[in-house]
């Protein structure tokens, strides 16, 4: 019998039956990216993610969304900085989180690549977060949300909080696919257009640094912006194949994207398609 | 006052030299009791534990005790399985030595997990995937077994023994104690490998990670030969402990020297495949990552020194005294390397649970420490306290060195 947890062998006819379902994944542009933080702000309160009145520990404070500042490590004035937003990365095939998970609790859904949590199931044992290279995983160290001090009135009610004790992390916005399937649902059908269903971080990043949709579907932008050349994953080499790639001009930024040995990265060479200004060059978005 | 309940033919203490000995490990228990109160009261928070360091303290706590611990599945095995008869007089003394790291370790655990009231969601809901389910399912079988295996020495106490139908039930728990032996070892191997196998399947975490024999990672195999290595050690300093506190022999030299000369072996055996593991993983692994085996300590307060110490300081130094005759027919070369093999296996566990963390897989991150707070040693001393206590309670009223009355006759009035 199936497990319910069980991602499994991929079924007869996987390859063909996988393009028809969703995969869901996002592009950031981290040339466009200026790290303003919207993004995070916009994803703590779409999902009810917990604050502390002192968030100093950064340790243990939770970012589903987190950004980290990166520089190129060469001094004024040769500095360069870029900005890292790091959701989940929704890891495919074989998240290093998911097998590991004791009370099957974090499943990686095959429909839509998104790979989930139960709040409810999870014991916190956080064997997950030790598994998770991208520091992904978040433990609700505190009981946050005490109905006593009124903070239950500002909880966004599609999005259940967390109880002490237990891990969470970046769902994808779940909720606003479930919404949004309803929704077309409702209306007699079955496939979502491609800005029905985004996540928050991408709904309000002020400059659309994000782009999010299937993976698998060609009309959706995201499907096309993986093939470009400046395109990479973070930590690509380990094999966790994440479903969140980033685009970036600069060699150093793509660079610092993974672990290389000497003489090991290559840098894009083959620029005839655009110019070395490309971050700026205009219709650079139409590719 | 409690002579009745003495066993036959032993000295021991008066009841209040008992009674001030065992007040250190009660205030241990009291502080490990007062931290578990807080941790389960107000919440993890209580620990230095973290984000970065998810395993911290308790887990190396409970791997190492489960690792020294495993002294009696492995005499277990030895005695009634392979029939090696002078291990009969060290038997009890690792069986209870077992019984209080496994339920130490769970205990534990069940303050070290978020939600300890859903505890039973890793056998309602087991993801058998997980190695972590493995262990689990292993660990609670396996303290059951050595229950079993502890109640016919606790039904050997003198006043116990008067009850017939207990007299009988322990007898007949002794001729099927070959039974439970083998449960026992087959148990354990599955949860000293799995335990193992936890840090090996995180392939994404290259400092743990390892290839391996199908499902199992390297790891698996070595946690199991690291555990029978350094248990009979353990066995043995806690029997070396006893005799030094209670001024007499306990245990004849034959029992000592076999497992010394076993442990000897197993360790030599051990440190060789370790090294090949290492080997392995320094040119297979590190550099699949991208990675030196140096950009692991870069920087942060976890260097190479502590692999140094593993694999030389405290395994081929301890594996060529305990495999010299002379080394280990000598008491304090014997009590050394034993220190040092136990010392060994308690590293090689931080190494996977406290430096794993520790160093930043994404280029960008930094090296972290940790530092557990006073709830986070209070609960691991308190297990050390009820180690103690158990013990001495065991030592006191049950007859745990049948050899005892032999090698230390009573004066005839």
């Amino acid at each position: 019998m199936k497990k319910e947890n069980d991602p499994g062998k991929p079924d007869a006819g996987h390859e063909t039956a996988h393009q028809s379902r969703q995969k869901y994944g996002m592009v950031i542009d981290l040339d466009k990216c200026t790290g303003c933080g919207t993004c995070m702000v916009a994803c703590a309160a779409e999902n009810n993610v917990a604050v502390r009145a002192d968030q100093t520990d950064k340790e243990r404070t939770i970012t589903w969304m987190n950004l980290y500042k990166i520089t190129n490590g060469k001094k004024f004035p040769h500095t360069e900085v870029s900005y890292f937003p790091r959701p989940c990365m929704h890891c495919d095939h074989h998240p290093p989180c998911v097998s590991v998970c004791v009370a099957s609790a974090t499943k990686l859904d095959f429909n839509t690549g998104i790979v989930s949590q139960i709040y409810t199931r999870c014991i916190g044992c956080r064997y997950c977060q030790a598994a998770c290279p991208y520091g992904a995983r978040y433990f609700n160290w505190w009981d946050v949300f005490p109905q006593d001090k009124g903070m239950d009135r500002y909880l966004s009610p599609d999005v259940s909080p967390r109880m002490r004790g237990v891990v969470e992390k970046c769902t994808f916005c779940h909720h606003r696919l479930m919404r949004a399937k309803s929704q077309a649902y409702a209306e007699d059908r079955r496939e979502l257009e491609e800005r029905e269903y985004v996540t928050a971080c991408t709904e309000a990043c002020p400059v659309e640094a994000i782009t999010f949709g299937d993976l698998n579907n060609p009309k959706h932008r995201v499907s096309q912006l993986i093939k470009h050349p400046y395109a990479f994953r973070l930590l690509e080499r380990l094999g966790t194949e994440p479903k969140v790639y980033y685009l970036s001009s600069r060699d150093w930024v793509r660079k610092l994207a993974d672990n290389f040995l000497p003489g090991e990265y290559e840098p894009v060479v083959n620029r005839t398609w655009a110019a070395d200004e490309w971050s700026t060059k205009p219709g650079r978005d139409e590719f | 006052m409690d002579s009745p309940l003495l066993p036959y033919g032993v000295k021991r203490c008066t009841p209040g030299a008992f009674f001030l000995w065992t007040l250190p490990w009660l205030a241990l228990l009291a502080w490990g009791g007062l931290a578990a109160v807080l941790c389960l009261w107000k919440g993890l928070n209580q620990t230095h534990m973290s984000n970065v360091f998810a395993f911290a303290l308790w887990i190396v706590f409970d791997l190492a005790i489960i690792g020294l611990g495993a002294g009696a599945f492995f005499t277990g095995f030895l005695t009634y399985i392979v029939g090696r008869k002078e291990l009969k007089s060290i038997i009890n003394t690792a069986v209870v030595i077992g019984f209080i790291c496994y339920s130490g370790a769970i205990a534990m655990l069940g303050i070290d997990i978020g939600q300890p009231i859903r505890g039973w969601f890793i056998f309602w809901h087991a993801n058998i995937h997980s190695m972590l389910v493995e262990v689990s399912f292993c660990i609670t079988c396996y303290l059951i077994v050595l229950t079993i295996e502890f109640v016919p020495l606790i039904l050997e106490n003198r006043q116990i023994r008067k009850v017939r139908e207990l007299r009988l039930v322990g007898h007949n728990l002794h001729e099927i104690m070959a039974v439970f032996a083998a449960t026992g070892t087959f148990l354990s191997f599955f949860h000293q490998g799995s335990l193992g196998g936890m840090f090996g399947v995180m392939y994404a975490r290259p400092f743990a990670a390892r290839e391996g024999f199908y499902i199992w990672p390297w790891t698996f195999f070595l946690f199991v030969l690291s555990a029978i290595a350094c248990g009979p050690c353990f066995t043995i300093l806690c029997t070396k402990l006893t005799e030094f506190l209670s001024r007499k022999k306990l245990v004849p030299d034959d029992a000592i020297q076999f497992l010394a000369k076993m442990s000897g072996w197993l360790l030599a055996l051990y440190m060789v495949l370790k090294t090949f593991d290492y080997l392995g993983w320094i040119y297979g692994i590190v550099p699949r990552a991208g990675l030196t085996f140096m950009d692991f300590f870069n920087e942060g307060p976890y260097g190479v020194w502590i692999i140094v110490a593993e694999m030389v300081f405290c395994g081929f130094l301890p594996a060529i005294i305990l495999l010299t005759p002379a080394g280990r027919k000598s008491q304090g070369w014997l009590i050394f390397a034993s220190l040092l093999n136990c010392a060994g296996i308690v590293l090689n566990r931080f190494l996977f649970i406290i430096v794993t963390p520790a160093i930043p897989v994404m280029p960008f991150d930094r090296f972290r420490s940790y530092l557990p707070t006073w709830q986070e040693w209070g609960i691991g001393m308190a297990v050390v306290g009820y180690g103690f206590l158990v013990f001495s309670l065991a030592y006191r009223y049950l007859p745990m060195f049948p050899k005892e009355t032999e090698l230390n006759p009573l004066p005839v009035e």
